[in-house]
């Protein structure tokens, strides 16, 4: 996500956070195995109810966000959904909502329409039904998807395709750009799969080569001069291939907050793999409060916890030391410098890793879990 | 390959769907909410948008005759200003014809 907001001028100066990501589940029909959810669902019987979602709606404006990305899990599992949009919109935030759309119908886009919600995000695992429909493990997920993102432009919202790419729909990158246009998405984002959560279970399963990568890249290279004015264009490369890290997150605890079904407050969506943290809820403190010194946002904002090659590296405060789950499930040490970076001591094992999981190509999926009751 | 899409003097611009105008008191800034987006608008940007996105405000030219009569300038000057502005807005799916 981009943001454009001016940064604080002064050390001691925190900015506001920018966005919300309000995971009101981990229940979703869709078993996609690179889904970014946690091993450990949250079951049902845990996630908080309508009033506390609104409380944390409230707060979330208090502490100066500007938008909240309805998301999951599948946020239409949920009944309150429209609540919760109308309120939102009530208190003044921008309202995304991130979906799988396969349970979504007409009147129900009304309503949240109605609402005041403005965008929806809608992901497709491939430009055609029968992959498509495999890596989401639902059949009929993808006909459906297409009738809602053409449901969504008819009803005057804006519109997002997030295309999701690995080694079995990567080579079909222009069809996936073909399609947005068709459907009048405002928007694309090219994702390569990030290997977190469940991604991370199934990366043997999921990374491309490096020559399909170097296609893609090539590929969308060539179509974005023309694209320019017609659809925004979010690319995201995977890491794993590349010489210098991602600001993940835009930096530790610098835009975003995660709140998670149950309502634990995180920094960003994989930090509950990181050990030791200290992770607060809503039921505890208020976002504002979390914000400014929580324990876990606190810990890696900024540049005052890096480590050789970082702290004396010029790129620190734009990569801000890439991404920390990442640090910790290659390098073994959140602490570390993300081994992506080819100044890390861990980034020729990195490189060695990448090349046997992407070489491993009968590897099955794994396919996503549900939560418990 | 076609040519991009181009704002000129006889188009008339709104902005994109699910984008909003809207100042946030928290830091006192014009700003343009878009789909996971923000864009931060000085107060040049902020009378371009003003003059030429509203569904009355009639064709970019007429809003830069509008403009040039409210700041006393010279017209080719703010039409220069008001076509790049909204031509990078279009680019950044912002605005649309």
């Amino acid at each position: 996500m981009t943001c454009l907001l001016p940064r604080a001028t002064h050390a001691d100066t925190l900015a506001p956070p920018f966005a919300v990501l309000a995971e009101l589940t981990h229940r979703c029909p869709l078993r996609c195995p690179y889904c970014s959810n946690p091993l450990a669902l949250d079951p049902a019987s845990r996630e908080m109810d309508t009033a506390s979602w609104k409380r944390v709606l409230d707060q979330a404006a208090d502490a100066g966000m500007l938008q909240v990305h309805f998301s999951g899990g599948e946020p239409c599992v949920r009944k309150d959904l429209e609540e919760l949009v109308a309120h939102a919109t009530d208190v003044g935030l921008y309202t995304n909502l991130i979906t799988s759309a396969v349970l979504m119908d007409e009147d129900r886009l009304i309503r949240l329409r109605d609402a005041g919600l403005q965008h929806v995000q809608i992901s497709l695992q491939d430009t055609e039904a029968e992959g498509a429909d495999r890596i989401g493990g639902f059949k009929g997920g993808h006909a459906r998807k297409l009738a809602v993102a053409e449901m969504v432009t008819r009803a005057g919202l804006a519109l997002t395709i997030n295309a999701v790419l690995h080694r079995h729909n990567i080579g079909r990158v222009d069809a996936f750009i073909d399609l947005a246009l068709d459907l009048n998405a405002g928007r694309i984002e090219i994702a390569n799969v990030q290997y977190y959560g469940w991604g991370l279970v199934n990366r043997a399963a999921l990374l491309p080569s490096h020559e399909q990568l170097i296609a893609m890249d090539t590929a969308v290279r060539a179509r974005l001069p023309d694209l320019k004015g017609r659809i925004v264009v979010d690319y995201v490369v995977p890491d794993y291939y590349a010489r210098r890290p991602k600001a993940c997150m835009g930096g530790w605890a610098r835009r975003f907050m995660n709140v998670t079904p149950s309502g634990r407050v995180l920094p960003c969506h994989a930090a509950e793999t990181i050990p030791g943290m200290d992770f607060e809820t809503v039921h505890e403190r208020t976002l504002s409060e979390i914000w400014r010194d929580g324990p876990a946002f606190v810990r890696y904002r900024g540049t005052h916890w890096m480590p050789k090659p970082c702290r004396d590296c010029d790129q620190n405060e734009v990569d801000w030391g890439g991404c920390r789950c990442q640090a910790l499930a290659l390098a073994g040490d959140a602490d570390a410098a993300d081994p992506v970076c080819e100044k890390s001591s861990a980034h020729a094992a990195v490189a060695a890793l990448r090349d046997a999981d992407a070489a491993a190509l009968d590897t099955p999926f794994r396919y996503r879990g549900s939560p418990a009751e | 390959m076609t040519d991009s899409p181009t704002i000129f003097e006889d188009s008339r611009v709104r902005l994109a769907p699910g984008v909003m105008l809207r100042h946030d008191r928290a830091r006192d800034e014009w700003m343009l909410l878009a789909p996971e987006r923000v864009l931060v608008l000085d107060d040049t940007a902020l009378a371009v948008v003003r003059a030429t996105t509203p569904r009355d405000a009639g064709t970019v030219g007429e809003a830069i005759t509008r403009l040039a009569a409210e700041y006393d300038a010279p017209r080719a000057d703010i039409a220069a200003d008001v076509l790049e502005m909204l031509n990078d807005l279009l680019a950044k799916g912002y605005v649309v014809p």
